[in-house]
Formats: structure tokens, sequence, C-alpha cells
């Protein structure tokens, strides 16, 4: 009999400054050494819930509960952060700022210090740890200078130190590009495997996380436990889609086309899913669906020619990028951490100067114009809005960079409430920003972007973060934008969902250089572009193969327009 | 992007030092150098630390604006002693030669020039050693050393993560600015002083909010992790003390006797060259 280290009873907690409870009489075993995926839209209590495991409730956040919980065999209340800590290791949503130490070997260290593990015992095992995950030989790094997956390794090796029992992850995806995110879930389950630690994850990506098996999926919606079933079981349900979570890809295609799922066809693992049913179906729902090919505007508005770029006289960062933009097109440019996308986007803006090549703008050439005046053709939203505002009004902070321009108040005025109204703001115009919600501080930075009335929007990760329900409001929102002002988007992402489904171009930069300008659907199709941008092929082209449909890229794109059209 | 005033690892003598005898030898050096105005004394210690700071291979652009900073107010602090005090020297050395009549009550005199040549080396004796200490100084290892000291490690710690974070903050600080600068807000130098002041100051505010975003997760994140559960805690890149410690910190404690010995052996601070150039004439 398994023993159980996790243990909810007619749980419920209510922050101290809400009026309602977040968790509403939760009752949840989790035994030793399994591995339980935990899923939920934001605003579900996932975040509430990880901290009643971690300890901070109701050692940090303050709160009233009822019911019990108990964590090995300890009560969070009585044991405090501390004594929680000996159990639980939470490797935190933020890895990039939960970095404490100035070297990895010195990060990994921390919680032994706490401990007053002597120094010499402290070298030895972080050796281990370190080697435990593959970064043995990065110790005297620091770790802002490491990449996104070799950060979660390091923080990974920080909560082995001291062998706690439950191991937990919150939502560890969320700055991963999706090749490394694959990779962090392998390492969690070898992990897993080889220390038979229990392990839970939370995180809305379900599809990502199924790469590997997980024992037990707990889907939490409105502060209350939906499901708690076997991902082959919860797959054939529709409680993922009734509540905002969204399925993996392949699941949705094979449920649109009528076909009906058992749990022992092994839904949760497209690689070995049994469609000897479901085949046919599938198949001739996909030739149904009527192709519409969208219409493109031909306009050209940005054209880049040979664009290189180094900082200095180091290696070039970009080199020789040559590409157009036509006018109301929607673009993801996407590409491995680091690999020169953000460093276009401020090329673009005028930030920084090639080193060789022109980007011109409707036929002219930008290179004369500074950051002010190409400002009024081209805005750049970054990926935190908390980046961007300096106001504390909405008002003012829409109205700054007309006012720096110069412009009548009165012109400020009209200027700002036609922007606040088409973001969605107006109503909020007169109120304080720190009163909105973190979607809708997004819009406040777009919104103050659009007073300015560029035609070209470029958009750093606009989704990084958001749970399904937000994504969908956001992108929904760019999509307004981009269909009646006929401004043209170019997001930087990711995301491969925001790239399938929202855009209809997509620029693929691998180290400084264009690995691709084609269809999303055709590169997320195209194993050999896929592998060298640290991007993932689709489930849809398993799907289709499996199903012997030889237009991989045709069948991904039918699914989008039919997915749209249903959700519409 | 330069890195500005912050922790460079580099692996010389200096570097090697611990923080403890490093900060002894900076405080010691700084007290001597603040009480003596003997001109000799001045000028072995302005050259020893130049050698120091050209040992430390600390490189200039790792300091030059902190360094054009401080050399601002000196200019101001030289000025303003001529203009409120223009024979200080005079009464000091107890000799007035004239050199130049300015206007009215302000007549420059040779005492008054070597007094106020003796500030400006007073500075110089100080800068460099102090720049170099926090260049050459890992933050932790220094954290550790306080604590060993008998500071609370509470204390060491919040003065180590702070130095750590510098360069995060000035680079969030740039990131800020470019967000900025597409929105039209011109930082060049392009625009005029006053409006340019105003326009960093549009920057200031969502660097402070997004750094209080940062400290909630870095608490959380240390709490989580035993920071605070004991009365002590251990340290990972703490160094025990070596034979060049016990020989820089024997070196600082003999120096500092010896230069308050000729200091006041002749029972003034300030070593007066012109009663000795009297007293030969």
């Amino acid at each position: 009999m398994k023993k159980e280290i996790i243990q909810f009873t007619d749980f419920t907690f209510k922050y101290r400054t809400q009026k309602r409870p977040t968790l509403k009489n939760i009752n949840l075993t989790i035994y030793e050494g399994e591995k339980v995926l935990i899923v939920g839209p934001s605003g579900s209590g996932k975040s509430t819930l990880v901290h009643c495991i971690n300890g901070l409730i109701p050692n940090s956040y303050e709160g009233e509960i009822e019911g019990s919980v108990l964590i090995g065999d300890k009560n969070p209340a009585k044991a405090g952060i501390f004594g929680i800590s000996q159990v639980v290791g939470t490797v935190m949503q933020d890895t990039d700022s939960q970095f404490i130490g100035l070297t990895v070997g010195e990060d990994i260290a921390f919680a032994m210090e706490n401990d007053c593990v002597p120094q010499d015992n402290m070298k030895d095992t972080v050796k281990k740890c370190a080697s435990l995950v593959g970064v043995d030989s990065l110790l005297e790094h620091a770790p802002s200078a490491l990449s996104g997956g070799q950060k979660q390794r390091v923080a990974i090796a920080g909560i082995m130190t001291n062998d706690a029992d439950i191991l937990l992850f919150d939502e560890p995806l969320a700055n991963l590009d999706p090749a490394t995110g694959k990779y962090a879930i392998e390492l969690i389950d070898e992990i897993h495997h080889t220390t038979n630690k229990t392990i839970v994850i939370i995180e809305h990506r379900l599809e990502d996380v199924l790469h590997r098996p997980v024992d037990r999926i707990v889907v939490i919606g409105d502060g209350t436990i939906l499901a708690d079933t076997t991902p082959d079981e919860l797959l054939s349900l529709s409680t993922l889609k009734e509540n905002g979570i969204r399925e993996p890809l392949y699941i949705a295609a094979i449920k649109y086309a009528g076909a009906i799922i058992k749990p022992n066809d092994h839904p949760s693992d497209i690689h070995s899913i049994n469609l000897q049913y479901n085949k046919d179906k599938v198949k001739s729902w996909y030739q149904s669906i009527e192709k519409t090919e969208p219409a493109m505007d031909t306009e050209e508005l940005l054209s880049i020619q040979n664009l290189t770029f180094s900082y200095e006289e180091e290696e070039p960062v970009l080199s020789d990028i040559s590409f157009s933009i036509q006018k109301g097109e929607m673009i993801s440019i996407v590409g491995r951490n680091g690999a020169g996308k953000t460093t276009l986007s401020k090329l673009i803006c005028g930030f920084i100067r090639p080193k060789a090549g022109t980007i011109t703008y409707k036929g002219v050439d930008m290179a004369g114009e500074s950051i002010a005046q190409r400002a009024e053709k081209i805005g750049l939203v970054m990926q935190n809005p908390n980046q961007m505002i300096s106001k504390p009004m909405i008002f003012d902070e829409v109205a700054l960079g007309l006012r720096t321009r110069g412009y009548e108040e009165s012109a400020v005025k009209e200027k700002v409430e036609h922007a606040l109204t088409v973001c969605g703001l107006y109503p909020f115009r007169n109120w304080p920003i720190s009163a909105l919600s973190f979607g809708q501080k997004k819009r406040v930075t777009i919104a103050s972007i659009l007073v300015l009335e560029p035609e070209i929007l470029i958009l750093d990760e606009p989704t990084a973060g958001q749970d399904f329900k937000h994504y969908t409001e956001i992108m929904k929102f760019l999509e307004g934008l981009n269909k009646e002002l006929g401004i043209t988007i170019i997001m930087i992402t990711h995301d491969m969902h925001l790239m399938l489904e929202y855009t209809n171009h997509t620029i693929v930069i691998s180290a400084g250089t264009l690995l691709a300008n084609d269809r999303p659907a055709k590169i997320l199709t195209t194993p050999k572009i896929v592998e060298e941008a640290n991007l993932k092929v689709t489930s849809l082209y398993y799907l289709a193969e499996a199903c012997q449909i030889t237009d991989t890229t045709g069948f991904a794109e039918s699914f989008i327009q039919y997915d749209r059209k249903v959700n519409q | 992007m330069g890195r500005l005033l912050t922790y460079s690892d580099k692996n010389t003598w200096i570097h090697r030092l611990c923080g403890v005898t490093k900060m002894v030898f900076f405080i010691l050096w700084s007290i001597v150098g603040m009480i003596t105005y003997d001109t000799r004394i001045l000028l072995f210690m302005f050259v020893s630390s130049l050698l120091l700071f050209a040992m430390s291979k600390t490189e200039y652009h790792q300091v030059a604006t902190v360094l054009k900073v401080i050399l601002f107010f000196l200019l101001i602090n030289v000025v303003a002693i001529f203009f409120f005090s223009p024979y200080q020297g005079t009464k000091i050395y107890g000799t007035r030669s004239d050199l130049l009549h300015l206007a009215g009550y302000y007549t420059f005199t040779k005492e008054q020039l070597f007094y106020e040549l003796n500030i400006i080396l007073k500075y110089f004796t100080v800068i460099p050693v102090a720049l170099m200490f926090i260049v050459t100084t890992n933050p932790s290892e220094f954290a550790a050393s306080l604590s060993k000291l008998g500071v609370k490690y509470s204390i060491g710690y919040s003065i180590a993560i702070a130095l750590r974070y510098i360069p995060d903050i000035q680079k969030n600080f740039q990131e800020i600015k470019t967000a900025q600068e597409a929105r039209g807000i011109d930082m060049s130098k392009n625009v005029k002083l006053i409006p340019r002041i105003k326009n960093i100051i549009a920057i200031i505010f969502p660097l402070i909010f997004s750094s209080l975003e940062r400290i909630d997760t870095i608490s959380n994140a240390m709490e989580l992790r035993g920071f605070g559960k004991h009365k002590k805690r251990t340290w990972y890149s703490e160094r025990a003390f070596q034979l060049s410690d016990y020989i820089t910190i024997a070196f600082i404690l003999l120096f500092s006797i010896l230069a308050m010995v000729i200091t006041f052996y002749d029972g003034s601070r300030f070593y007066n060259p012109f009663i000795i150039l009297s007293f030969i004439l």
C-alpha cells in the first residue's frame, strides 16, 4: 500500500485581503513516488494550491484555513516554511529572478548555507547535484549568463541538495522555447525515475507536459477540483474544453472528426495512440474541409535587405537577413533564445544601427530617421507591461507620447480617447493603472503605442505567461486591430499555437541567419527546420502521418481553419 | 553596455585576498588619508594606490562614470574652499606669499595653492583604493567576511545582494529606456538638459515597479530555501585567511602607525614647506 505524502481534507482557504475563499473544500491525496500534473486556468486557485504545498500559505500569505492539510507528516502552519522546505523543494516559475547566488555553485549551495552545512560537505554535495542535472561544468558561471534551459537545471540542482521528498514545479515551461521545454520535461521525468521522488507539476500547457507520461492529472477550476484522474481517462472526457483549458491539438482534431476516444486507446501519447477505429473518420473529416486561401494584399510595407549587425568587434549577431512584409500581414518571428529576434526588432525600430544592409519603409530607406520618427510608423510593445508604464493614471500614460510631441491638449484628449475605445479601456480612462489586471495593463501599453498611429506594431511575446482564456482575449484583440484598422502586426514568440493559429507568415531566425520564411503550418511540419530552430513539430503532423494523410501541412492548416470557425 | 562598478572575477593577488582584509585595509587607509596633511605621506600613498590599482588589473571603463562624478565634486570642493576661505592656507602655514591678486578680497597665495593641492592629493589617495575595493571584492565572500567579524549575516547578505543586483538593474534600466524611446521620449544628447532630465525621470517609475516585483519573488525564493532559519549560516564562497592576508593586515597596521607618528611628530597635522624654506633662506 502506498503512503500518502500530500493530503488535503475538506480544505478551504481565504486570503485575508479577499472576501471569498480562493480554494473551496479541496480533497486531494498524492502518494509517495507519484508524478502528478495540476492544470487550471489563471485565477482557478492553482498558484494558491502551490503556496499551500510549499508552506508560503499560511506562513507568508495570511488567511483563514478550514479543514486540514498534511505535507509529509507536517502541518504547514506548525512546521513553518523552513519545516516544509525540508520536505518540499520548489522550482519557481521565473527561474531568472529566483537566483540568489553570484555563481551557479553558490546558488545551488544556498539552502545548505542556511542549514549551516560545513563548507567541505557543501562543495561535495553541490558537485554531486550539479552533475545529476548536467551543469557541473558551469559552477563558476554567473546564473544570468546561462541559457533558459541551463537556468532551469541550476534551479533543479538547488532543490535537490536537501533531499526533499517532494519536488514542486510551478509552470516550468513558461519561459522556455519549445524544444528547451521538451528537454525540461524529459529531465523531470529522468529525475523521477532515478530518485523516485514525488513530483508535482503545475502547468497549463498540457500537451507539452504530456511529452512524458504522468500518473495523474488534477484539474482545478474556480477553487474546486473538477477532475482527478489518469491522463487517458481525462482526454476521453470533455472536462478540459469546458473549463477553458486547451486540449492537445491531435485530441481536438480527433474529436472534431466526430470520433470517440476511449481511455484504453491510450490517447495521452500521440506516438502510441490506437487510431484503428478513428483513422478513417479523421481522414474523411479532413477531406470534407473546404480550403479557403486567404486573400493577400500585396502592397509592400517593410523591406529588409542584407541586414547585418554586430556589437563592436564581436561575431555578427545577425548576418545577411533579407525579407519583406506586406501591408496587413500578421507575422511571427520565431527561433531559439538568443537567436537574434530581439536584435532584429531593435534594428527595425532604430535603437541600434546595422553594420550593413537597408531597411526600407514604403520604398524609402529609413537609415536617416531618428527613433522618434520611426516610432510614428513602427510601434514596439515590450513583453512586461511594468517596463513601459511610467504614469500612475491610465489617461496620462496613453497621452505621454503625444504630449512629448507637443500636441494641443484638445487633440491629445481626442486621440487618447479614441485609442482607449479601440482597446476597450474607455470606461477605465480615469482609473489608476495599479487597479488593472496584467492583461489590461498590456492593453494600456498597446494603447499608448497605438495613439501615435503607427502602421506596424511589433510585440515581444504578447501572450507569455497567459492562460488559454487570456491568451485568446489578447490575440482576438490584436486580430481586431489587424482586420479593422489594417495595422500590420509582427510578433516575436515562442508559442507555437500562436504562430500556427494567428499568423499567416513566419520568419525563422537561427544563429543570426534567416532559416525560413514561409507559412507557419509549413514550417511546423518540416522536421528539419523545426529541429534547427529549437521549435517542436506539431502533434497534428504525427496525427496526419498516423492517418496516412500525405499533405501534413494541408492537414494542419485545415485543422486551424476549422478550429477557428468552431470557436468564433 | 558597460557594467559599472560591479565585481569582476580576475585572478590577481588582490582578488584572492579576503574581503575582511581588503575592508580593514580600505578603512585604515582612508582614515590615514583623511587625518594627515603630510605631503610626503600623501605622495607615497598616492603613488602606491596607483600601483595597487594597476596590479588589480582594473580597467578604466569599469570605473569611468563614477570617477567622473567624483572628479566633478572634487572640482566643486576645491573652488568652494577658495571662495569661502581664500586665506586658509596662509592661516595654516603662518606665512603669506601672494601669487596673483584676483579681485577685492581675493588673492591667490602660494600657501593656498599648496593647501588645496594637498586636498586634491587626499582625494586621489582614497579614490583608487575605494573603487578597487568594490570591483575586486566578491559580494558573497564579503558578506561571509563581515559575518566572521560578528556582523549579523542578514545585514551582510543585504549588502551582498544589493551589489549583486546592480548589473540586473542596469540591464532593466536599458530595457525601459529603449521602450520609452520607442514612444518618442528622447534621452539622447540631442535634447536639452532640462527636458532630458525630465525624460529620464519617466524611466524611474517603471524601474521602481519592476524592481518591487522582483523583490517579492526573490524574498519568496530565499525563504523557500531556508534563509533566516538559524542564527548562523555557513558560506559556500568563504575564504580562509592566508599568509597574504596576514601580511597585508600587518603592513597596513604598521603603515598607519608610522604615518601617524610622522604626521604628528612636529605637533601639527600639516607638513609645512614654507617654514623650512624660510628657515633655510
